[in-house]
């Protein structure tokens, strides 16, 4: 089997805070692929983003890893020094944030910032950098792009800003590309622009990307596999068709009845009682158990710890025959 | 059914330019932005009329001109029988007032972080000296929350959790209008679930009616019952949720379905939307969708068409059969 390109073993990630350690991304386990899109999908505060920084070793202290390891390209990187890790930024790993306004310097054109990124982690010159600068907004659908590349972020609309961000991270042609909620802030259209250039760059160049969103139909329309996170935890991992039309554990199941799209027809959306609980407040065992329609005895009491016998992290998944 | 609020030639320019000192100095000409134009729709008594769109569309605009947050430039609201813009009598308008409501998107930035909830609740009938005693607790029990979280701070709870305040601060006045400005954007989907169907209750049980204002097609679809596209600043068009959805007429509305993300459209390709929204200070002449429509011809560049019948709606097209 090849190396994949990003291995998460255990990564554990953990706040020291006045009422006890919370740990926002707890034991998370996951192998991405060359040339997949993985998709992240959970509520707020069920630790998408948080791992995302954890790999590129960005978290805000005092949250640190706690454990586990990260692997990328068979290279371990969570225990790399900070001058390591910044080469790595940027080369290695791209990275698309949700707000391209304040992912873009706004003192800077943005040909400068092209021109920056690919000096500090190619061994080009400065006129070659220009000149792939000019490409590479050509590359991700910026219309006169010779012209453009002396304009200030503030210059470019949202969809805009974005692909400019987009053509940053892909810069320095990196193996892994991180984007978290990268369309969230963007219209419907706009929308649909920015994940057909994402599908498109990924196909042509082979990079691996890890799409992190709350948006269940964008995950449906560009992930070959979807992660789906609860409170810091992995409850089920796998194709995305397998996963969204017969979700295994009842979080997913509950999630994906709850979208309006599901409830055609139907006067009432399905709900799930409850909400997710607070970090510093964690239940016992499964960590949906309060929430659960099917929860018994066990799961009050013990985590499953690993994906084995399916793809739920849940010891009572929901059946084929529930679903139908 | 009768029609409770009717919307006519509904227009807002906002003038953005710069201050007169820069004007004169740079030989700068007044710049006069168009938010809304020329919008006409109808909501019947009790039912949910949806405006959706993209940023920038003019949909809060009209919600804020509907309870009288932004007066019309020009056009009419009539609200209950009372024409709002034209009415000189006080006491009228605030009769009519006093019917609307008004939810807002952050749940966050709409509850005073230094009130107790108790008080944010029975504002709307505290000011006007109405008997406010167990109000709050009842309502917070309608709204699927424990009375006793009436002594309690808004930072208190969670975002889900704000949004049933708001709805239960809305309910206070026995009002017969809420316009919903993306009621729940800002909330995960299970919770939005849990929303829209308090929303979906109440409304059969007081007899509301809604304005609900999204650029969510999921959600508007799910609640709607009239449906109103707009682009621009323009209605684009306007069908019952079936209609639009399984047989959207305009080029922009079949344009936005498409580009939507569909829960199993699994690895689908589609052609995404060309170009964007234009420049609403500079809007192009005649049919404000022309630069960006596939069937755009001669006619669509002059003329701009007006809204017309079709099937089971009314377009604003030259070209849609």
């Amino acid at each position: 089997m090849t190396v994949p390109v990003l291995s998460l073993r255990n990564l554990t990630v953990e706040i020291p805070s006045r009422h006890g350690v919370v740990r926002p991304v707890d034991s998370l386990s996951y192998d991405i692929g060359n040339g997949e899109i993985l998709g992240v999908v959970g509520e707020s505060g069920a630790g998408k983003s948080m791992a995302g920084s954890a790999i590129i070793g960005l978290l805000n202290p005092p949250a640190h890893i706690a454990g586990g390891e990260i692997w990328l390209n068979g290279t371990r990187i969570d225990t790399m020094g900070r001058e390591q890790m910044r080469r790595i930024r940027g080369k290695e790993i791209g990275m698309v944030f949700q707000d391209p306004l304040t992912s873009l310097n706004p003192l800077l054109t943005i040909g400068d910032q092209l021109v920056e990124t690919m000096l500090t982690h190619l061994p080009i010159s400065r006129s070659q950098a220009q000149h792939r600068a000019i490409d590479a907004l050509k590359e991700v659908g910026i219309p006169g792009a010779k012209e453009r590349i002396d304009s200030y972020p503030h210059e470019f609309s949202g969809g805009m800003r974005q692909r400019v961000v987009i053509a940053l991270a892909l810069c320095a042609e990196p193996s892994l590309v991180i984007a978290d909620e990268p369309t969230t802030a963007l219209d419907v259209s706009v929308q649909a622009q920015i994940i057909a250039l994402l599908k498109r760059l990924c196909r042509e160049r082979g990079t691996t990307i890890m799409l992190i969103t709350h948006d269940m139909g964008v995950i449906a329309e560009a992930a070959d596999r979807v992660a789906v996170m609860y409170a810091g935890r992995l409850a089920e991992l796998g194709p995305v068709r397998d996963v969204l039309t017969q979700p295994q554990h009842h979080y997913t199941h509950g999630l994906m009845a709850s979208t309006p799209l599901a409830a055609q027809g139907q006067k009432r959306l399905h709900q799930i009682p409850g909400s997710m609980p607070r970090l510093d407040r964690m239940p016992e065992g499964c960590a949906f158990h309060p929430r659960c329609p099917n929860a018994k005895e066990k799961c009050r009491h013990e985590t499953k710890p690993s994906m084995e016998g399916g793809r739920a992290a849940c010891w009572y998944p929901v059946s084929a025959e529930a679903v139908a | 059914m009768s029609t409770y609020v009717t919307v006519k030639g509904l227009t807002r320019v906002f003038d953005v330019s710069k201050p007169w000192l820069n004007r004169v100095l740079e030989g700068r000409k007044k710049a006069l932005l168009t938010a809304v134009s020329k919008v006409d729709f109808q909501i019947e008594e009790q039912m949910t009329y949806a405006l959706v769109g993209e940023s920038g569309s003019g949909k809060s605009t009209i919600g804020r001109m509907l309870v009288g947050l932004l007066q019309p430039t020009e056009g009419d609201v009539e609200i209950g029988g009372v024409n709002l813009t034209r009415e000189t009598d006080p006491d009228r308008i605030a009769s009519v007032r006093s019917n609307i409501q008004m939810i807002f998107q952050d749940p966050y930035a709409s509850l005073n972080p230094r009130w107790r909830i108790r008080d944010i609740i029975a504002e709307p009938v505290a000011s006007k000296g109405g008997d406010t005693k167990g109000l709050a607790e009842r309502l917070l029990e309608q709204v699927g929350l424990h009375p006793s979280d009436a002594g309690k701070y808004p930072h208190e709870f969670s975002g889900g959790q704000r949004q049933r305040i708001c709805i239960a601060r809305a309910l206070a006045s026995e009002p017969r209008l809420i316009v919903c400005d993306e009621p729940t954007s800002a909330l995960d989907v299970s919770v939005q679930a849990q929303v829209l169907n308090l929303m979906s209750d109440l409304k059969d049980k007081f007899g509301l009616t809604y304005l609900l204002i999204t650029h969510d097609l999921t959600v508007v679809r799910h609640m709607a019952d009239r449906i109103g596209v707009l682009y621009l600043g323009r209605l684009m068009e306007e069908a019952d949720p079936k209609t639009l959805f399984e047989m959207p007429k305009h080029p922009y509305t079949q344009m936005l379905l498409d580009a939507a993300p569909h829960l199993d459209g699994f690895g689908r390709e589609v052609p995404p939307p060309q170009g964007e929204i234009p420049d609403p200070l500079n809007p192009p002449p005649g049919c404000a969708f022309h630069p960006r429509c596939p069937i755009a011809t001669d006619i669509c560049r002059q003329q701009r068409p007006e809204m017309r019948p079709l099937g089971n709606g009314l377009v604003a097209c030259h070209h849609a059969q």
